[in-house]
């Protein structure tokens, strides 16, 4: 017994209804999509949901007191509010170059938090 | 000081238009790009903006706003515009004036060949949307909540009803639930959802906060703070529903209700506005109805992508070129002739030095006062005698003339300015 589900997918800015058949926990077809990505977006959120995360960390003595950072992929959703805890523990310590690893392997996902910008020392 | 007094292109505003117009101004051939940010550092609105996505379409890249506007300003950078930080333009004249006030430099006046407005927008507020009741604190707007938690590091509150759907109020919903706080929900006016589709699933269903259309708020409870706000459904005109009224308590109230292009700048550059966008009217390349000035970015219309800002700047910054080297190539064709030292006036006023590669020119002067002995009548560019002719007196009643020949015309060639002068022998 096929089962359907729908949903938007988000993996651009466009934002597709994909309908999404289901069967013994496979997808068998998708559509509403434009583009390749909502194929692996259908099968990554009936398998593995994943998000971006981005959120601040302590910076001492920075242009700013707070140094934005985001996770460099995707991390499985059910795991969004550990891993928001792990980087809240973070502090950093200015200047921080973009891109550079704040937190390494967040909970062993193989997958880094990463700063957003630049941030200088204060004046 | 300003490193010129005269730029070929002057950007206001340095968010994700301003800066691509920068940009592109420069490398379509401006010599001297100025960008003008009256914020402490360069970037705009995105620097608040710390969720990813920006700069899918032009960088294919996952991108936070702060990475996306660092990745333009390196460019601009490293293109030697020139920046001027803390300054705000206080006024535009159509004739490309812009009077400012820096923090650095004081009070200052310069002149550009060609401008780019790129202010962007601001906010609805309360005001806008007359909500009556008291004016508690814990009302704000959805982006001066972003600025607050994302650079400034303070929470607006924790109990939290966020109205309007737009996309920087449900970015807002997932944010203040990541810092804490609960975000009992979001009303939203309007049968449908007014930001992207994406946002409702990663930024409200994903943290189960509920979304209700057709809803908006009656009024506001609590004097000194919000303490709740009592929500209502309205019909297909807007009107409440009698009866459906729900009391919610809550200590904050979030507005993301819309954004308005700011153009108060524009407006006294003598730019015409539309009343559907609120703002300028542009050709294809941007132009507003005031030569040399150009618009680019939410100042225009406001934008869904960041991606498409940046590339209406790359066309306003590359239209502004051009305007600004046509018009500094017809002011290089020419040469102002200055009534110098007891010279009262000078005609012709300028001369075109191709015409002096052809022909003889001569000039007519009258002088400010007798001089009653023999004089120089010199003709000079601030540092090389080009020509002079001598007199025996000069009288104001009587004109006086001198020759520039063609063989003057490679000098002529070299200078900015001729000025006479009228000297004793």
């Amino acid at each position: 017994m096929a089962e359907e589900l729908n949903f938007i997918c988000t993996a651009c800015p466009q934002g597709c209804s994909l309908t999404v058949l289901m069967e013994n926990g496979e997808v068998i077809e998708v559509t509403g999509n434009s583009c390749k990505k909502g194929l692996d977006y259908a099968q990554a959120e009936t398998s593995d949901p994943r998000r971006m995360v981005a959120t601040t960390v302590k910076i001492h003595n920075g242009f700013h007191p707070l140094l934005p950072v985001y996770t460099e992929r995707p991390v499985p959703k059910p795991m969004i509010p550990q891993v928001l805890a792990e980087i809240r523990k973070v502090e950093v310590e200015a200047p921080v170059v973009m891109k550079s690893v704040v937190l390494e392997n967040v909970l062993g996902t193989g997958i880094n938090v990463l700063a957003s910008r630049s941030m200088p020392a204060k004046g | 000081m300003l490193a010129k007094q005269i730029y070929d292109v002057v950007v206001v505003g340095s968010g994700p238009g301003g800066v691509a117009a920068a940009i592109e101004a420069k490398k379509a051939g401006a010599d001297d790009v100025l960008i003008i940010e009256r914020d402490t550092e360069l970037g705009g609105i995105l620097l608040q903006c710390i969720h990813n996505g920006f700069g899918l379409e032009l960088l294919k890249e996952d991108l936070p706003g702060p990475g996306y506007a660092q990745h333009f300003i390196e460019e601009m950078l490293s293109l030697h515009v020139e920046v001027l930080l803390n300054t705000m333009v206080m006024d535009i004249t159509p004739q490309r004036h812009l009077f400012l006030s820096s923090k650095e430099h004081g009070y200052v006046e310069i002149e550009a060949r060609a401008i780019v407005l790129a202010m962007g927008c601001r906010e609805r507020t309360r005001a806008q949307i007359r909500i009556p009741g008291y004016r508690p604190n814990g009302i704000y707007t959805a982006g001066t909540a972003q600025r607050w938690v994302n650079v400034e590091g303070y929470m607006p509150g924790k109990e939290v009803v966020i109205l309007g759907s737009g996309d920087i109020g449900m970015i807002m919903a997932r944010r203040m639930t990541f810092e804490g706080a609960h975000v009992e929900r979001v009303l939203e006016i309007q049968s449908y959802l007014s930001g992207l589709s994406r946002n409702l699933v990663q930024c409200l269903q994903d943290y189960n906060i509920p979304l209700q259309l057709n809803h908006t708020i009656k009024r506001i409870l609590g004097k000194n703070r919000v303490e709740a706000i009592e929500a209502v459904q309205v019909d297909e005109k807007w009107n409440f529903v009698p009866g459906t009224e729900e009391v919610i308590p809550c200590d904050t109230l979030l507005l993301s209700v819309g954004l308005i292009p700011e153009n108060e700048l524009s407006r006294q550059a003598g730019v015409k506005l539309d009343p559907v966008t609120s703002g300028p009217y542009v050709d294809e390349s941007f132009q507003t109805n005031v030569p040399g000035i150009f618009a680019a970015g939410n100042v225009v219309h406001v934008y869904d992508l960041v991606d498409w800002v940046s590339e209406a700047g790359f066309s306003a910054g590359k239209s502004a070129a051009q305007f600004a080297i046509a018009l500094r190539n017809a002011e290089a064709r020419y040469t102002p002739l200055i009534a110098g030292k007891n010279v009262r006036y000078v005609v012709p006023h300028k001369l075109d030095k191709s015409t002096l590669e052809q022909e003889d020119i001569r000039l007519q002067m009258r002088v400010t006062r007798p001089i009653e002995q023999p004089v120089w009548v010199e003709v000079h560019d601030g540092e090389n005698l080009i020509t002079r002719k001598a007199e025996r007196y000069v009288r104001p009643g009587e004109m006086v003339t001198v020759i520039l020949k063609t063989k003057n015309y490679a000098d002529v060639a070299k200078s900015r300015q001729l000025t006479i002068d009228i000297n004793p022998r």
